[in-house]
């Protein structure tokens, strides 16, 4: 059976440092917007990931998140908007040995391509999914995306959006997707350390950035960034508490729904302690309902990471089970057929 | 054997036509596969419905299979029927009018019933108020015979003896047309090889139809229709889906690559899908998409991977994979896209033929977006042509459209089986970048992905996992050389062109437009593309029988056209070319070669007949030859 990737690399290279994944193209985002602090963290991150360089691969769709391949020095693939999960699922599963990426926005990823994102994490397409949410269409100047709040004005909106927004993690844990997480443009290690995971899961990882557009959404995140009051850091084992003192929890309610608590008054042992590896993903999808946009308690962290056959192997294993099975193709009797005659 | 008389005739023409429940394309299919091995030339035209199961018995709901063979070789399913076996009265409604007085009709009488004679809107009985006066009717009572030849399979229920009168129909047809019975008999124990039952019940009608062929008195001898005389070689029957699925198959080991096919159910393009689901242990990925789009995308992603990729899908497909194509033009990767055109606009007629897809695959894009385009003749002929497509696509490194039909995706001939030994070596296309200046390119700037080999314009193909060819490439424009993203004007004017000469470089690598010439003084030329080639060959076999002189050029190469085609046009007075469009091949000719072409276009969902080009192309000479303009409103 014909194969590819004879020039792929095992492993065996050298040490990268970040200069060796930082590309040499000029970037050209607008000054102080977040994706700047989300590529620096890339760039930091892929020399830990013991991959070799030529063996990584970023695929983006169109909006200003999806110029990213342009500034890792790896292979890169900027294709059309929507479209970068489709066209790295091939990727993907034509090579499962290659580390790939789908750099997308909200609008890329949840509008347009919203049909993609959800049968790429359905599959488990082994991808690592760095979604950057700005609740905004940036790159065609200031249109509400669907994350956008109801009332949003913008262009297209001047008496206020009517849509209902998605929330991405949801929508992530309701196609079972097998890893799936939220993070902060500016959180540097909590952003490193869920890209690093994601980067080693096999099947596809999402991770949900909060994405700061200072130009057509400044301050859309404010209310969870650094250790505000509000942000939820979700700790795999660990009751989930948060606010200035620890002073807030979140606990399985009466009815059913969970409820924001005060630790003191309930106790820590009545909190809920996170568990992202349940196989089920219903817990990990109530926890992504307690906010629906960052301005109430809004967890962010790892909310799920489960195993389930990668897409890509199972592929090659139903191809390596017909050699088994039927001995490699031979060309001339698959033409032939069964029912000839000679003239 | 038959004990009756047997009279030898050179060419018979077959249709059966049921309700689409009664099995008509699996009795044609068998009476195509028993008539193959005997060694007759065959073409097949099965025409069915796009409803499942529209009601039963009703006009919308026929299916028909027809098939046309002889002792010589053919071009084309036929005209017009001798034999018509009508398992109703709605398909005897729906089929009659192509029959020409004298055929023979063989009319299951069981279901000519009050009820079905309203449901096929026939107001008196066709077979008692003259309507089939001159035709050789044979009423038999299949569904009766078939239950009574069943009487010993009690576990049957009567709607499953009902089923098996298709075979009747067929055993019939095999005692008519003298029909060895063995390989039916064997082929249904192996269809039904966990029923060993059901194999015997329908083994038990198919001869059950042969012997009422064989004694009764109506039939008073049968037919023999001898071997046709093809070339030497091991033949098999062949559909155009199977072909094009073969012949990916047979690229991707001819270039040493893996195939992987992205696609989504759509009519008539599926079975493609279906048929290379099945050959993994060639190492052949198959990914049925969400959609069109993303099945177009998955196979774009393989082809940067270096797969060799291929979409197939139909023209409504195509719509959806349209901007996913222009990114293959932009990013220069090699990706096949198989269009099984069909009756369109929109989802217009998914089970009915058309060629009206050649604009949208040259021009179905923004921008300036230049795609070889070539296009298979024959079912047998898409074999070939997909292999075509994948050398041109690898050797240039660009998006090529593969155009079949309906027609040939399901229509059946025979194939003389290639020899694996002489089929294309496409090792030679596939130069995969292992270091930079790898396509023969300056490598003094480090690797530049849109360097171009100086003989085919190709840029190189740096496939992930090769260590020091990293590169991004995208729909933006791309500096020429670097690949880095530029908006110089001059640039995209550059790139543009560089695009396009890629595309016209081609010209000089495809054989060069040969006349298939009869008579050295035809003053007449037929241009033709893709399925039109058996009817419009056909047409002028009949013409020049009647001593008309006329030539005729059948174009498999689309875009870029043979390079000597526009002085191959010029030698004639007059150009016709017949298109089942309204004139795209024609426009096209007309605007590069400034020819005045004429066309004979007909949008029918059905294959041209014979008839109706041999009479255009007849005008067409003696236009030529001063005795009046022809009357026709299309061309
Ligand atoms: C088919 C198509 N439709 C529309 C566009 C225009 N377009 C480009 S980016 C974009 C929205 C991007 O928004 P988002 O994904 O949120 O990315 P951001 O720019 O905010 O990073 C749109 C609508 C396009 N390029 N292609
Ligand atoms: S428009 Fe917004 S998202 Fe785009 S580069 Fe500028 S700040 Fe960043």
């Amino acid at each position: 059976m014909p194969q590819v990737g004879d020039g792929a690399s095992n492993g065996d290279a050298r040490e990268l440092t970040k200069k060796d994944v930082t590309s040499d193209q000029e970037v050209r985002w607008c000054p102080g917007c977040g994706d700047y602090a989300i590529l620096a963290n890339v760039q930091s991150v892929l020399p830990k990931l013991g991959v070799p360089r030529e063996n990584f691969v970023f695929v983006s769709g169109i909006g200003c998140a999806a110029r990213f391949p342009y500034y890792v020095e790896t292979y890169g693939f900027h294709s059309i908007h929507g479209r970068a999960p489709a066209i790295a699922t091939g990727i993907s599963t034509a090579r499962p040995e290659l580390s790939v990426f789908v750099v997308t926005g909200d609008g890329d990823a949840l509008s347009i391509g919203g049909n993609h994102l959800l049968h790429a994490m359905r599959r488990n397409v082994d991808l690592t999914v760095l979604m950057f949410n700005n609740q905004i269409y940036g790159l065609t100047k200031g249109q509400y995306s669907p994350t956008s709040e109801v009332g949003k004005v913008t262009k297209s909106t001047p008496v206020g959006s009517l849509d209902h927004p998605y929330n991405p993690v949801s929508l992530a844990l309701g196609a079972e997707a097998t890893f799936v997480a939220r993070s902060v443009d500016n959180e540097r290690q909590h952003l490193a350390d869920l890209i690093e995971r994601a980067a080693q899961h096999r099947g596809t990882s999402f991770i949900e950035i909060y994405q700061n557009c200072n130009i057509f959404n400044d301050g859309a995140f404010d209310g969870v960034r650094g250790n505000k009051p509000n942000q939820i850091r979700l700790e795999h084992g660990t009751p989930i508490r948060f606010g200035a003192e620890g002073e807030h929890g979140v606990a399985m309610g009466a009815n059913g729904e969970l409820e924001v608590v005060d630790v003191a008054e309930v106790g820590e042992e009545a909190l809920l302690v996170h568990d992202a590896h349940r196989d089920d993903p219903g817990l990990a999808f109530m926890l992504s309902r307690l906010a629906h946009t960052p301005h109430g308690p809004t967890p962010i962290g790892l909310f799920r990471q489960t195993e389930r056959p990668v897409y890509g192997d199972e592929v090659a294993a139903q191809l390596d089970d017909a050699v088994a099975r039927k001995g490699p193709g031979d060309l001339q009797a698959l033409l032939r057929g069964r029912d000839t005659w000679t003239v | 054997m038959t004990t009756k008389p047997v009279e030898r005739v050179d060419t018979v023409t077959v249709r059966f036509a049921g309700d689409s429940g009664d099995g008509m394309q699996l009795a044609g299919t068998r009476f195509t596969s028993v008539t193959t091995a005997l060694g007759n030339d065959v073409a097949t035209l099965p025409d069915f419905p796009a409803e499942i199961r529209a009601p039963a018995g009703s006009l919308p709901g026929v299916s028909g299979f027809q098939l046309h063979f002889a002792d010589h070789d053919i071009l084309t399913p036929g005209d017009s029927p001798d034999v018509l076996v009508a398992m109703n009265p709605a398909a005897l409604k729906t089929n009659l009018g192509d029959l020409e007085r004298g055929a023979t009709l063989v009319l299951n009488t069981d279901a000519f019933t009050p009820q079905n004679l309203r449901k096929a809107r026939y107001e008196s009985d066709p077979r008692e108020d003259g309507t089939l006066d001159g035709f050789k009717v044979h009423e038999v009572s299949i569904t009766t015979l078939t239950i009574g030849a069943l009487e010993g399979y009690a576990e049957l229920g009567k709607k499953e003896k009902q089923r098996a009168k298709n075979m009747f129909a067929l055993g019939l047809m095999s005692w008519m047309f003298s029909r060895p019975t063995e390989p039916t008999r064997e082929w249904l124990r192996e269809k039904f090889g966990e029923q060993p039952r059901v194999a015997e019940a329908n083994i038990a009608a198919f001869d059950a139809g042969w012997a009422y062929g064989e004694t009764t008195e109506a039939f008073d001898h049968a037919y023999e229709v001898a071997a046709a005389e093809l070339p030497p070689g091991t033949y098999r029957q062949i559909t155009g889906n199977l072909a094009i699925s073969y012949g990916l198959v047979a690229a991707s080991q001819q270039a040493g690559l893996p195939l992987f096919l992205g696609g989504y159910p759509i009519t008539p393009a599926s079975d493609v899908l279906h048929e290379l689901s099945k050959h993994k242990n060639f190492g052949v990925r198959t990914f049925q998409g969400e959609d069109e789009i993303a099945s177009v995308g998955a196979a774009l992603g393989a082809a940067f991977s270096g797969h060799l990729a291929a979409t197939v899908t139909s023209g409504p497909g195509v719509a959806l994979k349209t901007e996913t194509i222009g990114l293959a033009v932009a990013v220069e990767l090699p990706l096949l896209v198989l269009n099984i055109q069909r009756g369109g606009p929109s989802t217009g007629l998914p089970t009915k033929t058309e060629q009206a897809d050649l604009l949208q695959a040259l021009h179905g894009r923004n921008g300036e977006s230049p795609v070889p385009v070539i296009a298979a003749s024959t079912p047998g002929d898409c074999f070939d042509v997909a292999i075509e497509g994948a050398r041109m696509a690898l050797t240039y490194r660009t998006p090529v459209f593969v155009l079949s039909d309906g027609y040939l995706a399901n229509g059946a001939e025979p194939w003389r089986v290639p020899d694996v030994a002489a089929l294309p070596d496409l090792r030679g296309a596939v130069r995969f970048a292992v270091a930079a200046g790898a396509n023969g390119e300056n490598a003094e700037h480090g690797f530049a992905p849109f360097d171009r080999d100086p003989d085919t314009l190709a840029r190189p193909w740096a496939i992930p996992g090769t260590p020091g060819l990293e590169h991004r490439i995208g729909g933006l424009e791309k500096a020429d050389g670097s690949g880095d993203i530029s908006y110089d004007p001059d640039n995209h004017h550059r790139m543009t062109e560089l695009r396009q000469a890629k595309v016209d470089r081609i010209a000089g690598d495809i054989p060069a437009a040969e006349v298939d010439r009869a008579d050295p003084g035809a003053r007449v030329l037929v241009v033709g593309w893709g399925s039109s080639y058996g009817p419009i060959a056909a047409a002028v076999r009949a013409c020049r029988a009647e001593g008309l002189a006329v030539d005729q050029l059948h174009l498999r190469h689309l875009n870029p056209f043979p390079p000597n085609l526009g002085e191959v046009l010029r030698r004639y007075e007059r150009v016709l070319v017949p298109e089942m469009n309204m004139g795209q091949l024609r426009s096209l000719l007309r605007a590069r070669f400034l020819v005045d072409a004429r066309g004979y276009n007909r949008v029918a969902g059905l294959p041209f007949g014979t008839g109706e080009l041999r009479d255009a192309i007849a005008d067409e000479v003696a236009a030529a030859e001063g005795r009046g303009e022809p009357e026709r409103s299309l061309s």
